[in-house]
């Protein structure tokens, strides 16, 4: 008995966290798979329906919104936060005697709390006593910046307070990754005297491959999870305006009542997440094994 | 003639060299003005009475500087019916989040030490499992996991979100100490066995030891995870067991009374202050597990 014990005891260790995620998260993952294909409102049913919440999901304007929203604002997101991450390692890359105090500025952001940046960019950029107020204050009368409250503007205040929060943590990645770049290489062409930016761009960030789809899959899992910043920013106004998929899902889930669409939605969310992480972490997990 | 040229030449690049420093550190100092406008836009509107904000100027300093707006902040401001400002929820993440990354960090610090250092047919596939279930957006185990509390007894309570902290949490640290005790060579648990310590032994008198910075790695980690969560608070919390991000966003986005932008203000700091200090005091472990985090996982 004492044998069979110590000889099990590393599975038994690992086995109550293997099977809370056998639960929790796969096992959830199939119920409101299951929840999806069926017609339940404010309480699940179980008899399968086939796809209809996906058919209603995808006839909903709402949805629509919130899809074409995620969109613009991912891609936004992601290149703006990638090329600005990209430039400030590269800036902080020069020998800057300041360099630490620099980095901290540059990142304190991502210490916050969604729910506070938003709140912040929320009173920045209102236009009665903000940004707008500020420049007309300064003399310019007809200066407008409304986009806080302009349906069609609305998703690029989210793009802004996005940037503000995670860009620094790009350049930190990058940053990272310059300094991996075998130093010989480059001490080689600079006696070459091949020029700085050349370096860069034959160089350094060719070899960065990895650290870029690395920035990629974090920001785009961002992305598709942002919803914090959503409901402290705009709360998905004005009207649908900002609206994403994880706010349409939380609406449809707590204040709607409409299991059905907050579980279609879900999956859709999750589709997206894997078809982008999958083949991440399958490489990942080979290359590792290899 | 040829020395002059040269000298002429270099002077000139020389004149180059330091008109681009200049516009480098321009460039850098602008770029930190972005970054830090927002945080000194919320210290000196808290700082000023509503009148000074409603006639004056966005960056202006404050004329006179009161901290009334902290106070009703602190412990007056109304989240909906309920005015007793921040200070509750405060008190609520704090009873979350220490025993919600304490368990979750020992859990992963088990796990890890079990994958890294003690494999076992099929153990590669179950941490493969668990670290999978860090990319789920977290949408797709909501209504379950709402109805899971409701069985449990425990939904809407503070218990009931540190159980969803830990679950979720598991990933994540378990990775941590698994990429970390993978480098500590298995010569090292093998002379052990032999002389005879078992599983527990090993891991207490060599592995730990050796762990502190990959425990604060992951106490920071979780920590700044939990503290900042909004998602499950916002939907696993019912009036009174909310954590402080939930309080905050109740604040802001009430509709009753005037806005008071001061206090608003005063309440996104209070809430952002111990990550703030975490930050602050052991950023170069927080940056460590934010590319941990990202890089692996």
């Amino acid at each position: 008995m004492t044998k069979w014990l110590e000889e099990n005891t590393p599975k038994l260790v690992l086995a109550p966290s293997f099977i809370a995620v056998l639960i929790f998260v796969y096992g959830f993952i199939a119920w409101t798979a299951w929840v999806s294909f069926t017609r339940s409102r404010l309480l699940p049913r179980y008899d399968i329906e086939g796809l209809i919440q996906y058919e209603r999901l995808f006839a909903s304007p709402r949805w629509d919104t919130a899809l074409n929203n995620l969109f613009v604002f991912g891609i936004l997101f992601i290149v703006i936060a990638m090329v600005l991450g990209l430039v400030l390692a590269i800036l902080l890359d020069q020998n800057i005697r300041t360099e630490g105090a620099i980095r901290t500025i540059y990142l304190y952001p991502m210490a916050l709390s969604m729910i506070v940046t938003g709140t912040a960019w929320k009173w920045i950029l209102n236009p009665g006593l903000g940004v707008e107020a500020m420049v007309r204050g300064w003399g310019f009368e007809n200066f407008t910046f409304d986009w806080l409250v302009n349906p069609d503007m609305a998703i690029y205040t989210i793009v802004i307070a996005a940037i503000w929060q995670s860009s620094g943590f790009v350049m930190a990645l990058f940053l990272a990754g310059l300094r991996s770049v075998d130093g010989e290489i480059i001490k080689a062409a600079q006696v070459d005297g091949i020029p700085t930016w050349r370096i860069y761009t034959a160089i350094i960030i060719p070899s960065m491959a990895p650290i870029f789809l690395s920035a990629f899959i974090v920001l785009s899992h961002l992305a598709i999870k942002s919803f914090d910043l959503v409901i402290a920013l705009t709360g998905g106004g004005p009207g649908y305006a900002t609206d994403l998929p994880a706010t349409y899902m939380y609406a449809m889930a707590f204040s709607r009542g409409d299991i059905g669409q907050a579980a279609s939605s879900a999956m859709i969310m999750m589709m997206v997440v894997f078809a982008i992480v999958v083949p991440y972490l399958y490489s990942e997990l080979r290359s590792k094994d290899d | 003639m040829t020395d002059i040229s040269m000298t002429s030449q270099q002077r000139q690049s020389q004149t180059g060299k330091i008109v681009l420093r200049w516009l480098l550190y321009i460039a850098l100092g602008l770029f930190a003005l972005f970054y830090l406008l927002p945080l000194f836009v919320m210290i000196t509107t808290s700082l000023k009475s509503l009148d000074e904000i409603r006639t004056g100027d966005l960056i202006a300093l404050p004329r006179d500087v009161t901290f009334d707006a902290w106070r009703t902040a602190w412990s007056g401001a109304c989240t909906g019916i309920q005015c007793e400002g921040v200070r509750p929820y405060f008190w609520n993440s704090i009873l979350i989040a220490i025993p919600a990354v304490a368990i979750s960090t020992l859990l992963g610090a088990m796990n890890g030490y079990v994958v890294a250092q003690w494999k076992f047919r099929g153990a590669n596939i179950i941490f493969s499992l668990m670290l999978f279930g860090c990319f789920i957006p977290f949408q797709v185990v909501l209504l379950p996991m709402a109805r899971t509390l409701g069985i449990m007894g425990i939904a809407g309570t503070i218990p009931g979100l540190i159980f969803v902290h830990v679950i979720y949490g598991l990933g994540f640290t378990t990775l941590f100490f698994r990429n970390y005790y993978v480098s500590i060579p298995a010569e090292l648990t093998k002379a052990a066995k032999v002389d005879g310590a078992g599983f527990f032994r090993i891991f207490w008198s060599i592995f730990l030891p050796l762990s502190l910075p990959i425990v604060v790695v992951t106490v920071i980690w979780q920590f700044t995870q939990i503290w900042n969560d909004f998602l499950f608070g916002v939907s696993f919390s019912q009036a009174g067991t909310q954590p402080v991000t939930v309080a905050l966003n109740n604040i802001v986005n009430s509709t009753t009374g005037v806005k008071e932008y001061n206090v608003d203000m005063a309440a996104a700091i209070i809430a952002a202050l111990p990550t703030l200090f975490v930050y602050v005091v052991a950023g170069k472990y927080f940056i460590r597990g934010l590319t941990a985090g990202s890089v692996k996982g």
